[in-house]
């Protein structure tokens, strides 16, 4: 058996492998290599060293704005995300009446794409804005909510099923020896619900983390290309795309380098949530 | 240590792979201008239009039959040509020909443009100062002049015209001829637009980014290129590289005047594109649209369409310029055909000869003239070989009208779409009147400074 395997091993492993290599790994090891010089089309490139990462921090205007920008947008749509979620999940895992069906409502919006979301989205708001006389250029705050409402609507029916499903684990025995205890419904909640679904509350949590960290589509859609609105994918997008001229070979660099940090911030964010949610998961 | 070990082999490993693809794709560029004496095959287009992509099926065909050579042309989808550049670039089948928007973009793929000073093209461009040309080499040819200004519904003017309660004195469209007549005759329209039965004189003022260029790139080359003549910058120095905005308040006088008689609020500007103004052009909902003889299938196109096309006509954009009672409209190109200077020497000949042929044989003018509907820079093409729509008679009108001087496109030096994109969210913010017209102003000469690094 062993010996087979160790004979047709590369037939199983090289497809896998070079499809892996071909669309990840070497545009990936390009791009970080890329981030470190200044170049037109991809295949001539000047060495620059660290140059596009220096601008991109101190000359560099609009970098660090869409980095807060982001980091509030992403705090505020995990935490609104996933207690709605949650909540929703807990109301329709209660046997009510219609539940399949409130079930399929909420998790469709889930299955439209982004930028189509985003254009309904658009009309949406600016037909309700459009009754105070404005539209939702008309303040930067307008256009970050109503991104954080866009959000929500479409990542709380795929979080949502996933709680349904985390509750729907918990064993009933739990539930009624909490009951016999003399429990109430929120001491329930609290302490046998909530650290029963801690390995959902893991997957939620991160799926939303990224999702909304890693936001590009729905942002253009709903927001164009409003300076004031653009999350940090679509800075890079445009950092790379929105500048013409004699330094080209330049703005394409700290685009590369900017989507260089992007990268790290999204696998250090993801890793240090990962570990923390992972100690309070509680074995059964 | 030795899971951290395979790592970085691995990374090392991908590298050189990288760096060798790198290497094997070198070597096929310096190769293939040796292979001179092969026949080209095939000639790559990078079509900037969208709107004509079809008919470059056509002349591909023709050109087919002809010449035997395959005239391969990808088209870019609106708003991405340099992004789709950038990618065909790096690859093996690069474009022959593509396209620059002017000098700056000129600037962007300066190496990869061939020098087109000996080429039959560029002997027979009309007006040579149109090229894109540096050091006295020419590397960019013009291939269609285009032209705006503020396109107006002839019938509509003339009603009010004929209103009984017209309160100014002007009795034709032809006696507008500075901002203070355009300005009164429009703030009387907008009073009487119940009875000319439109909801606002002008279109609505689109200032969704991306969609604003009719105000951030077009209406803004007018005080530009005032400012440069005033100045005499002529593009081959520096000096383009800073501005003072000395006109900045005649911008303000018509693009208030654009605002405050409108179809739309001022303040819901923001989210508006430019189809949609035209289709308010179409409908007969408004009587005037600043745009381009582009705009012309945009409103004889539009079903339910209630212009026709003898009542399309085109007005200077007077803004109170002194002198502008000879300005015409804006006459010009940002279309400059490039030869990719990375081909082999046969391929570059094939393309200057099929730019050539397009341009000069029969069938090639006609295909320009009627499917193209281009109005060509070129001395091959007759008076009368011009296309037929509405505008493109229009700018014919104009370029050859006595005592009028039209005003060139200076807008392919602005710095770059970032530099539009500012200024045009400034322009957004002072119609929803969250900042002062000093902003504005201060937006749109400092951003230019700073784009340019000077």
């Amino acid at each position: 058996m062993y010996k087979t395997l160790k004979k047709y091993f590369p037939v199983f492993v090289i497809p896998t492998l070079a499809a892996f290599a071909i669309s990840f790994a070497v545009p990936f090891v390009m791009g970080v290599y890329l981030s470190f010089t200044e170049f037109k089309i991809v295949s001539e490139s000047n060495w620059v060293g660290l140059a596009n990462y220096i601008r991109i921090f101190t000359t560099d205007e609009t970098f660090l704005y869409s980095l807060w920008l982001t980091v509030k947008f992403t705090v505020v749509s995990v935490i609104t995300v996933n207690i709605i979620a949650f909540s929703i999940a807990l109301l329709l895992t209660k046997g009510l009446k219609g539940t399949n069906i409130f079930r399929t409502v909420f998790f469709v919006p889930n299955l439209i794409g982004g930028i189509v979301l985003g254009h309904i989205w658009s009309l949406i708001i600016n037909g309700v804005l459009g009754y105070f006389g404005v539209d939702i250029t008309y303040n930067p705050d307008y256009g970050f909510w109503g991104l954080v409402v866009l959000m929500n609507w479409q990542l709380i029916g795929y979080m949502m099923i996933i709680y349904i499903a985390g509750i729907q684990n918990i064993p009933d025995n739990l539930n009624e020896a909490a009951a016999i205890d003399g429990a109430s419904h929120f001491q329930t909640l609290i302490h046998v619900t909530v650290p029963m679904v801690m390995p959902s509350v893991t997957i939620c949590t991160f799926l939303t983390l990224t999702n909304s960290f890693k936001l590009f589509d729905q942002n253009l859609a709903l927001n164009g290309k409003a300076p004031e609105s653009s999350l940090l994918a679509l800075d890079i997008y445009k950092t790379f795309y929105d500048h013409t001229g004699l330094k080209l070979a330049q703005w394409h660099g700290m685009g590369q380098a900017k989507a260089v940090v992007f990268f790290l911030l999204v696998a250090l964010i993801a890793y240090v949530q990962l570990r923390a949610t992972r100690q309070k998961e509680v074995e059964h | 240590m030795k899971k951290i070990i395979s790592v970085v082999s691995a990374m090392a490993i991908l590298l050189c792979m990288f760096t060798a693809c790198n290497g094997n794709g070198n070597t096929d560029k310096t190769n293939s201008p040796s292979g001179n004496n092969q026949t080209v095959k095939e000639i790559r287009y990078l079509n900037f239009k969208p709107e004509i992509a079809e008919a470059y099926d056509e002349i591909a065909a023709e050109y087919k039959k002809e010449t035997g050579i395959n005239l391969i042309v990808e088209t870019a989808a609106s708003g991405t040509y340099e992004s789709t550049l950038t990618a065909r670039m790096a690859t093996s089948e690069a474009p022959t020909i593509f396209q620059v928007n002017g000098p700056i973009g000129y600037t962007s793929w300066a190496e990869y443009c061939a020098d087109l000073t000996d080429t039959e093209l560029y002997k027979h461009l009309t007006d040579k100062t149109l090229a894109v040309t540096s050091n006295g080499r020419v590397y960019g040819i013009p291939y269609v002049v285009e032209g705006y200004g503020i396109i107006y519904n002839k019938k509509i003017l003339d009603n009010y015209f004929a209103l009984p309660e017209k309160a100014t004195e002007y009795n034709s469209a032809d006696e507008i001829t500075s901002f203070n007549a355009l300005k009164a005759v429009v703030e009387d329209m907008q009073k009487n637009k119940d009875k000319l039965g439109i909801q606002g004189v002008f279109a609505a003022t689109s200032l969704k980014t991306g969609e604003d260029w009719r105000w951030q790139t077009h209406l803004m080359n007018i005080p530009l290129s005032i400012e440069f003549r005033d100045k005499g910058i002529d593009f081959t120095g520096e000096g383009y590289k800073t501005i003072d905005f000395n006109y900045s308040d005649n911008f303000k006088n018509i693009f208030d005047l654009y605002i405050n008689n409108s179809t739309t609020d001022k303040k819901q500007l923001g989210t508006l594109d430019v189809t949609s103004s035209m289709a308010e052009f179409a409908l007969g909902k408004c009587a005037m649209v600043q745009n381009g003889n582009w705009g012309a299938s945009q409103i004889l196109g539009v079903s339910g369409n209630k212009v026709s096309a003898e009542d399309i006509k085109f007005m200077p954009i007077y803004m109170g310029i002194p002198g502008e009672e000879n300005t015409g409209i804006c006459i010009g190109t940002e279309n400059f055909f490039c030869i990719n200077e990375k081909a082999s020497d046969a391929e570059k000949k094939a393309a200057e000869d099929f730019l050539y042929w397009l341009f000069s044989s029969e069938k090639g003018k006609k295909l320009v003239t009627e499917k193209l509907g281009f109005i060509s820079p070129f001395d091959t093409f007759s008076q009368d070989e011009s296309p037929d729509d509405p505008l493109a008679r229009e700018i014919v009108k104009w370029m050859n009208k006595d005592n009028i001087t039209n005003i060139p496109w200076n807008f392919t030096v602005f710095p770059s779409v970032h530099y539009k994109d500012k200024y045009g969210a400034a322009l957004l913010k002072y119609a929803q009147g969250s900042i002062t017209w000093d902003d504005v102003k201060k937006v749109a000469v400092e951003e230019w400074k700073r784009e340019f690094g000077a």
